[in-house]
This record gives C-alpha cells, structure tokens and sequence, in this order.
C-alpha cells in the first residue's frame, strides 16, 4: 500500500474469542478509505468474524470477546464506552442472505433513518429515493413502495438492503458474502453497484468467489485459520502472490 | 439386492397400512361424534335459542344469556390472558438466553400448560369465590385466563424463535436498540403465528366447563353484571344435559352444536391465517 493512501479502519493486534476458542490470531490491517477490501479463504478462517467486529455484531452474543484495537474516526470500536448506535449508524452491513424487514418497502428504509434523524415527510420521502437509486432498484420499485418488501425477489431483496444500509449515510459499508445466496444476474447486479458504491463508500466484502474478489476489490486478504496470511492490492495478490499458501488458494490447488 | 427391495416395499406397506387404520379409527369416533351433534342439535336450532333465557323446566326457552355469558367471560379470559402471555413469551424469546429466570418460567409454563383445567377451577374458587363469598363472572373470566396465559406464552416464544436470527442481527447492525429491535421487526415477523396462538387459545377456553363450574356457576336470567354469577354455555349444557326434563335436553344439544361449530370455524380460520402469513412473509 502505498503512503499516499488514506486509511478508515486500523487493525492493531487483534484477537477474537468463541468462548476459549481463538477465532482471530493477532491480526494486523488497514483498510483503506473509499476502496474496495476483500477478505476471502476457506471456510472458518475468521473473515466473517473480522467482518463482524468491525460494527461489533458479536456484542449481541455472550461469550464472544476481541482484544486488541480497530481504529475508526480516532475512535478504538472496540472501547466499552464506545456507543454502539453511534457506531453502527457509520458502519452498515449487509448479510449473506438478503433480511428485508416485515414492513413496507419504503419503511424498510425509513426505518434506519428514523432512528438518527427526525426527517420531515418530504425529506424522507427524498431520502428513500435517493437509497433507493444508489442502490440501483428505484427503477423496479418505484410504483410499489407500500407493498411489503418480501415480496421483492432475492436480487431486488438484497439490493433494498443495500439501500437500507446506505440510507443511514454511513462511512463504511460491510457485504458479508452478499452474493452466495443470489443467481448469477442478480450477482452481476450487486457487482456493478459495488464499483459505483466505492465512490462515497469504504466496502469491506467477505466472498466465497475469488474470481468476485479479484473483479470488485482493490485489496485482497487471505486468510487461513484465523491468521492474516496476506494482504496486498488485489492485483498484485492474485498475480504475483508473495506466500505459498495464498498461490495455493487463489489456484485452486487447496481450499 | 432384489431381497432387499422387496423387503422394503413389505416394510413401507405395513408402516403405512398401519398409519392409514390409525388415521381412520380416529375420524370414525370424530365423525360419529358430528353426526350426532349435528343429528340431535339441529332440530334444537330454532330462533328462541338466541332470543329467550335459559327456562325453568318444562317450559320454552333459549339459551341467550348462556350464550352472552360466554362470549363476555371468553373475551375477558383472553383479553387479560393475551398480553400477558406476549410479554412473557417475548421475553422467553429474546431474553431468555441467560441467568435462571427463564428455564424456570418455561418450566413453570410447562406445568401450568398441561394442568387440569378443574384443578384452575378449584384455585380460583379458593382464592377468589370463597374470599367474595359468591360466584362470579369475573371470577369465570379469572379462570379462563389463567388457561389462555400458557398456551400464548408457548405460542409466542416458539414463533418468535422461528424468526431467523439474521433478522435481528440486520435490524442491530442499523444500530436499532433491541426494544425497536423486538417491537417493529421480530414480532412483526412472528404475527401470524402468535394470532393463530391466539385464537387457538381463545377455542380452547370456548370449551371449558370445569373451571367455570366453580367460579361463575350459573344464572337462570339475564345477568350483565360480571359480579354475579353468569350463565354459560358449558355449564349449562352441563346441567341441562344431566336432567330428565326433555326441553333441557334438546337445549343442551344446541349448545353444544353452538360451541363446536365456533371451536371449528376458529380453528380454520386460525389454520388459513398462519397459512397466508406464512405465504407472504
């Protein structure tokens, strides 16, 4: 990475516990701002897991611990006294499997902003177009915003979620595995949108699909067993890999 | 591996011949069971049924008060029993994951879900009816509540449970407090199947004699008044069915059509309405 490159999250010697399980092993990371950052690896290396602390979902479970520091906005996230609201309303997240709430689609998006900023009904009204066309899914839903948001298929769900998430106007954007659950064209979809998200966005993206790594991101991690092997541009990680592990992975000879 | 085969097909037509003559005994007795409810009520069905008081016998009447008193203690069953049986069943659901209240409630619940309803009946003649010194439709409506809070807390957790923990977790990563969290997208979620537990309670409690035999008893007269005692359906059908008087007779089998046809239109409409808010969530 080179030095002109800003940085929105810091990684300092992270770990993560399940229990007494040592999920995440002294990781080191800077995620660069308005980028796309990958992490990809087998299943159960941990890159959910670092996903998840970066909005620090774990809180909701007991028995789940990090140590170590992420800075955000000069901020330490994983500091007790940071305020979770505050946190999460810079940092959204979208799931593998697309969650529209049982509302509205036109609440389904209120319903984030609502909880930060008191709108008027026109400025909702501007705010929910305004999400709903970063997201790419103004077009197609346009003429039902009152009808139920699960009625939408799974492409269009994950795209209301996107725009869910953005509506908040965060800083950071997490996608964990935002695609495994989509078909092909929805995929190609959320892709593009991914590419034009990265302007007003920092994205993090947890994939299963290299080949996605390699076409949406500007840095790759690799991940293998809750260690941090690689982390590069994604350029160079998928061309010229500096690890044997990483070459295994991303050639298809392991994992 | 042609012996195999075979022996597989023998298996499977036993296993299911055996399913099927299960099936059949138990809709011979239920079908048995309408034919003469529906044979000996509907001649009972006339106009007065829903017109006249219950009448001293040998004389013409209906079974209005029986019918208002039912429908009141039922309603005032559920309406106390419903919240209740939400909240505890939500806080099962979404709070319960530690500490030692909640294996104790859900125990607790268990319990109180399979207890005789006469052994209710008896609590609140102890510690209601006698402590008054006379029966009375609140006390019915006390009983009846106390059967509905169960099977809503049952209901309710289990519905809640079935809504995929990735919900939630989309709602928390929006920095949604867990009450908002609960409120507008977990129970939302889960409304279908907590209306349908709902209902179901509401048609088991339309049925219940024992509870309310010893707490609002009976009144041969019109009686608003949830005070005094109050006519009901199952205790009247109860009583009437018991005499030789054949007026009684007749008026007991139209109750009992009465409530058997609202238990059944309850139960399908409980059955379509879990079905399309499946289909659409």
């Amino acid at each position: 990475m080179n030095a002109t490159t800003q940085h929105r999250i810091v990684v300092k010697d992270l770990n993560f516990y399940y229990g007494k399980y040592r999920a995440l092993k002294d990781i080191n990371l800077d995620i660069a701002d308005k980028k796309v950052t990958a992490f990809i690896g087998p299943s159960g290396c941990g890159k959910s897991t670092l996903l998840r602390t970066f909005n620090r979902m774990y809180q909701l479970y007991p028995n789940q611990t990090a140590t170590g520091s992420i800075m955000l906005d000069g901020d330490n996230i994983l500091d007790k006294s940071q305020d979770l609201n505050k946190l999460r309303a810079k940092v959204g997240m979208v799931f593998q499997k697309p969650t529209p709430f049982p509302m509205s689609i036109y609440d389904n998006i209120a319903f984030g902003v609502k909880l930060y900023h008191n709108l008027s009904r026109n400025d909702m009204d501007e705010r929910v177009e305004w999400a709903l066309k970063k997201a790419a899914l103004w077009g197609e839903v346009k003429d039902k915003l009152k009808q139920s948001g699960m009625g939408l298929s799974g492409g269009q769900q994950q795209r209301l979620c996107i725009a869910r998430a953005i509506a908040v106007k965060p800083q950071v954007l997490l996608l964990d595995e935002p695609t495994s659950a989509l078909d092909p064209i929805s995929t190609a979809h959320i892709e593009k949108l991914i590419d034009e998200l990265k302007e007003d966005f920092t994205i993090v993206i947890v994939t299963h699909n290299m080949q996605q790594a390699a076409r949406v991101s500007d840095y790759t991690a690799y991940m293998y067993m809750g260690d941090l092997v690689e982390f590069g541009e994604t350029s160079s990680v998928f061309t010229n890999p500096k690890r044997k592990e990483t070459e295994d992975y991303i050639t298809g000879r392991f994992g | 591996m042609f012996n195999l085969y075979t022996k597989r097909r023998l298996t499977n037509a036993i296993g299911l011949s055996i399913s099927v003559a299960a099936m059949a005994f138990g809709l011979f007795w239920l079908c048995w069971i309408l034919w003469t409810l529906l044979d000996h009520g509907l001649p009972a069905m006339t106009p007065a049924v829903f017109a006249k008081m219950t009448p001293p016998p040998g004389s013409s009447g209906g079974l209005l008060n029986a019918i208002y008193g039912s429908i009141a203690m039922t309603l005032g069953g559920t309406l106390i029993g419903t919240p209740i049986g939400i909240m505890a069943g939500t806080y099962l659901a979404e709070f319960g994951h530690r500490g030692w209240l909640s294996p104790i409630t859900r125990f607790i619940n268990d319990i109180l879900l399979s207890a005789p309803s006469i052994v209710i009946g008896l609590f609140i003649y102890e510690v209601y009816v006698v402590r008054l010194k006379h029966f009375s439709g609140w006390a019915g409506t006390l009983a009846l509540a106390i059967i509905v809070i169960p099977i809503v807390i049952r209901t309710t957790e289990n519905m809640l449970r079935l809504v995929p923990s990735s919900l939630r977790e989309a709602a928390a990563a929006l920095g949604a407090p867990q009450w908002k969290i609960i409120n507008f997208v977990t129970l939302r979620a889960a409304r279908a199947g907590i209306i349908t537990g709902v209902m179901l309670a509401i048609a088991r409690i339309s049925g219940e004699t024992a509870p309310l035999l010893f707490t609002a008893l009976n009144n041969q007269f019109w009686n608003k008044d949830m005070s005094q005692p109050m006519a009901n359906l199952p205790v009247v059908i109860f009583q009437f069915a018991m005499s030789p008087y054949e007026d009684w007779q007749k008026l007991a089998w139209a109750g009992a059509l009465l409530i058997t046809f609202s238990v059944l239109t309850l139960n399908i409409l409980a059955r379509t309405l879990f079905r399309q808010g499946n289909s659409t969530h």
